[in-house]
């Protein structure tokens, strides 16, 4: 008895230690370890075929939804960028606070000099079309988001449908985790209740409450119903944004990607964005 | 045991009643707080962890310093500090208290605190952080509640509690690596990516937390009559010598990797801290007086703590350890995780200002921690009276 | 047992004290058995059988919400030919339109306060402040 005891315990020890420790190794073995010793780290699906090692980046699986933005059409026509910021303000019932509140302010999609966000390309005389015209920044839906890897509780996580990196505010206890570890300063959190600041509600999208953190969520509800993302469909037809599959290889969104050379923001850091930009 | 908290002098129990003044202010600042939002801090979306996470911090390493008493004692058998490991127990305890109710309180809903359980998540350090802070504190309270009852009892604490003991030793060094770990896996925050930030974080738990120890036995001895014996404190004070030093070390380090390397991003926070950082024409440096404060203090007391003065005279010792004490907290608990918000990911400054709601808030949790502390210290030195009769 | 004369009537004081609220619930304030209105509308059929939502509305909703929100599943469902999208706001709420005479009839007697509301919209909420569409 005793000594079946002890074996049986013996095994289940070793099984679990097996369980936990496979998938790690696993895990580890596979990482493309210099995927991204190149300054343009491979992030969109297809890996550089001359790979250093065994070092090629896995075969893109699934949906995994991106965008470019075309900094050059948005200013060309400056009214856009605000027109896609307003959409989304009006699709998700963002809050907008009022100036002493500006600290605390919640924003999915917002303009910026092209220096804050890029701060990884020298500001040294830089051309002069990237220092008179704003940028936009939003969530980079990530392929490896540090923000979901911090979530104490899976309220952020990435979607295995389509990549999107989404929000669960039912279940976001609002230790502000994420926000720290967004190295794109996306995140917004509900210091008070948002409501008095809506100006007009969206009656297809809830508010937030008090007290979790919010962003910009590729418009998720929208493309359930066949719809683009607020910000796409208020450029227009300009192309100014581009929305689509990053592994699909005939979207036009792959397109333009082979075609114009575009840059993510701060690649070095392995986040592999989703978001590109034309410059 | 816990009747001895129901006896004392006329100050025990003005102590307890400031405590508890400010306990209450603390509850009431928190419910305001609860109702209106975390809006009545002074965080904002650049800087989105204020004091109650700083303090949090800092406090985990008081937790942790207890160590430095029980491995001496119960390791190495050194039996000056048999009288005193229970301090350093009960301390963490406090200590313990303190940082779960600061998480609490920094907490957007704290009412959904338990999906940290109900949802495990094993790639969250926060989830891993609460574990071995629980798991410390369960064994801190289970370790110097049996070896007290054993002492009152006169009888040897029973074998199996040793185990918890020996196992308390590892949760320690774990509860401050967890908690560096926090910061210092995150991409993108250039101070706080810094493989030294764990071995820095207990290099100063344990110069903080043992000087805490210090400045308690020096006060139980005037209060209460608790010798903790001069061979004992010398100990604790060469310790703490060298653990202040290794600090300043791994500080330095940290100089002479953004300095040297000149990479912006590992100079901006230590520029905002020391120096005042320019932007926009603008200098941010509201945390400059605190930083320099942090080395003036720290610097000092370690001086003074190794004169031959702070080896003879109470009251040279208990000024310097309270010294470092503040030194390291100015360091940990207002640097540290302030700074690591400077510049924001979108190279904006927004500088932090605690509102006083917040520092009500924090007073309150300090002084809960401080009514556990004074609780369980009655009931050891109660104890320790009573068997010496 | 000494001291009788103190320490029962203290004991029952006490039993009294504890269950405070369960009487006088039970013989002040509660009143009659809540009566939810039905859909303004009219319409008779709902999602599920009424027993089933009475009992289970609220892990339903649970279950909507893990499939939309976290398994990216916004399958619409089909019932008795009528479209019905998974979503308190999208669904239930374009029959149960008043929020206030059919959600808060029970759920205020029963004192329960979910917290769908703080986030999710009713339609007279939402005309509040109305978007222009």
């Amino acid at each position: 008895m005793d000594k079946q005891r002890r074996k049986f315990l013996k095994i289940a020890g070793a099984s679990v230690v097996a369980g936990i420790g496979a998938p790690a190794v696993i895990k580890l073995t596979s990482t493309p370890a210099l995927a991204s010793g190149h300054g343009t780290p491979p992030a969109h699906g297809e890996a550089p075929a001359h790979g250093h090692g065994s070092s090629e980046e896995e075969a893109p699986k699934g949906v995994r939804l991106g965008m470019v933005i075309d900094l050059r059409k948005l200013h060309a026509q400056p009214e856009l960028m605000d027109n896609a910021i307003e959409a989304c303000i009006e699709a998700h019932n963002i809050p907008q606070l009022s100036e002493e509140k500006i600290k605390q302010e919640v924003k999915w999609i917002w303009k910026m000099p092209f220096n804050n966000v890029f701060t990884d390309y020298s500001a040294y005389h830089v051309s002069k079309k990237v220092t008179e015209h704003p940028a936009v920044a939003l969530c980079n839906h990530c392929d490896d988001p540090p923000c979901v890897r911090a979530c104490p509780t899976q309220a952020t996580f990435k979607s295995k449908v389509n990549g999107i990196v989404g929000m669960d505010f039912h279940r976001c206890i609002g230790c502000r985790f994420c926000m720290a570890a967004c190295p794109y300063g996306a995140r917004s959190f509900n210091w008070q209740d948002p409501r008095p600041y809506i100006k007009k509600y969206n009656p297809d999208f809830p508010s937030r409450m008090k007290g979790v953190v919010e962003k910009c969520n590729f418009c998720g509800e929208r493309l359930a119903l066949g719809k683009e993302p607020a910000c796409v469909e208020a450029c227009g037809g300009s192309g100014a944004i581009v929305f689509g599959d990053l592994n699909d290889p005939k979207s036009e969104l792959r397109a333009i990607l082979d075609k114009e050379f575009t840059i993510q923001r701060k690649p070095t850091l392995g986040t592999k964005p989703s978001v590109f930009y034309i410059v | 045991m816990i009747e001895k908290t129901l006896k004392g002098k006329p100050a025990y129990w003005i102590w307890l009643a400031f405590l508890g003044m400010f306990m209450a202010i603390g509850a009431a600042c928190y419910i305001r707080q609860y109702n209106y939002g975390l809006g009545m801090t002074g965080m904002s979306r650049d800087v989105s962890w204020g004091l109650y996470i700083s303090q949090f911090t800092f406090l985990v390493g008081v937790a942790a310093g207890g160590v430095m008493l029980v491995l001496p004692y119960y390791i190495h058998n050194y039996k000056e500090f048999g009288r005193i490991t229970i301090l350093g127990e009960f301390l963490a305890i406090g200590s313990i208290v303190m940082c779960l109710l600061f998480i609490m309180a920094d907490l957007g809903q704290p009412m959904r605190a338990l999906n940290v359980v109900l949802h495990p998540t094993p790639n969250s350090m926060l989830f891993y952080d609460a574990i071995v802070l629980n798991g410390y504190l369960f064994l801190n309270i289970l370790c110097g509640w049996v070896i007290l009852t054993a002492e009152k009892k006169q009888v040897k604490p029973p074998k199996w509690i040793y185990f918890f003991v020996y196992l308390s030793i590892p949760f320690a060094v774990s509860i401050h690596t967890v908690t560096a770990m926090l910061y210092c896996g995150l991409p993108g925050r250039h101070f706080w990516l810094s493989a030294i930030i764990a071995p820095r974080f207990l290099a100063s738990a344990f110069a903080a937390g043992p000087a805490l120890i210090v400045v308690a036995c020096l006060i139980l001895k005037r209060v209460a009559g608790f010798d903790a014996g001069r061979k004992a404190l010398n100990k604790i004070v060469t310790i703490i010598i060298y653990a202040a030093l290794l600090n300043m070390f791994f500080v330095g380090l940290e100089f002479f990797v953004g300095f040297y390397s000149n990479i912006p991003g590992h100079k901006h926070a230590l520029e905002y801290l020391f120096f005042g950082l320019e932007h926009h024409g603008h200098v941010y440096n509201n945390l400059v007086p605190f930083m320099w404060a942090f080395v003036i203090l720290a610097f000092g007391s370690i001086a003074a703590l190794s004169t031959r003065a702070a080896k003879e005279n109470d009251f040279v010792l208990g000024m310097s350890c309270l010294a470092l004490f503040v030194a390291f907290w100015l360091d940990k608990g207002v640097g540290f995780v302030l700074a690591g918000f400077v510049p924001s990911p979108l190279h904006e400054i927004t500088e932090y200002y605690p509102t006083m709601n917040e520092i009500g808030v924090t007073l309150g949790v300090w002084a809960t921690g401080f009514m556990v502390v004074t609780l369980l210290y009655k009931i050891a030195i109660g104890v320790e009276h009573e068997v010496e009769g | 047992m000494y001291n009788k004369g103190t320490i029962i009537p203290g004991l029952i004081l006490f039993v009294l004290f504890v269950t405070f609220p369960i009487w006088a619930n039970g013989l002040m304030t509660a009143g009659d058995l809540p009566k939810p209105e039905l859909p303004p509308g009219g319409e008779k059929q709902c999602v599920m059988p009424a027993e089933y939502m009475r009992a289970n509305h609220m892990q339903l909703l649970n279950e909507w919400r893990d499939n939309v929100l976290r398994d990216g599943n916004r399958e619409i469902l089909e019932i008795g030919g009528k479209k019905y999208p998974k979503g308190l706001q999208m669904a239930c709420l374009q029959c149960h339109s008043e929020k206030e005479k059919f959600c808060d009839s029970c759920h205020t007697y029963a004192a329960v306060e979910p917290y769908c509301w703080d986030c999710h919209l009713t339609p007279k909420e939402a005309g509040s402040k109305e978007a222009i569409h």
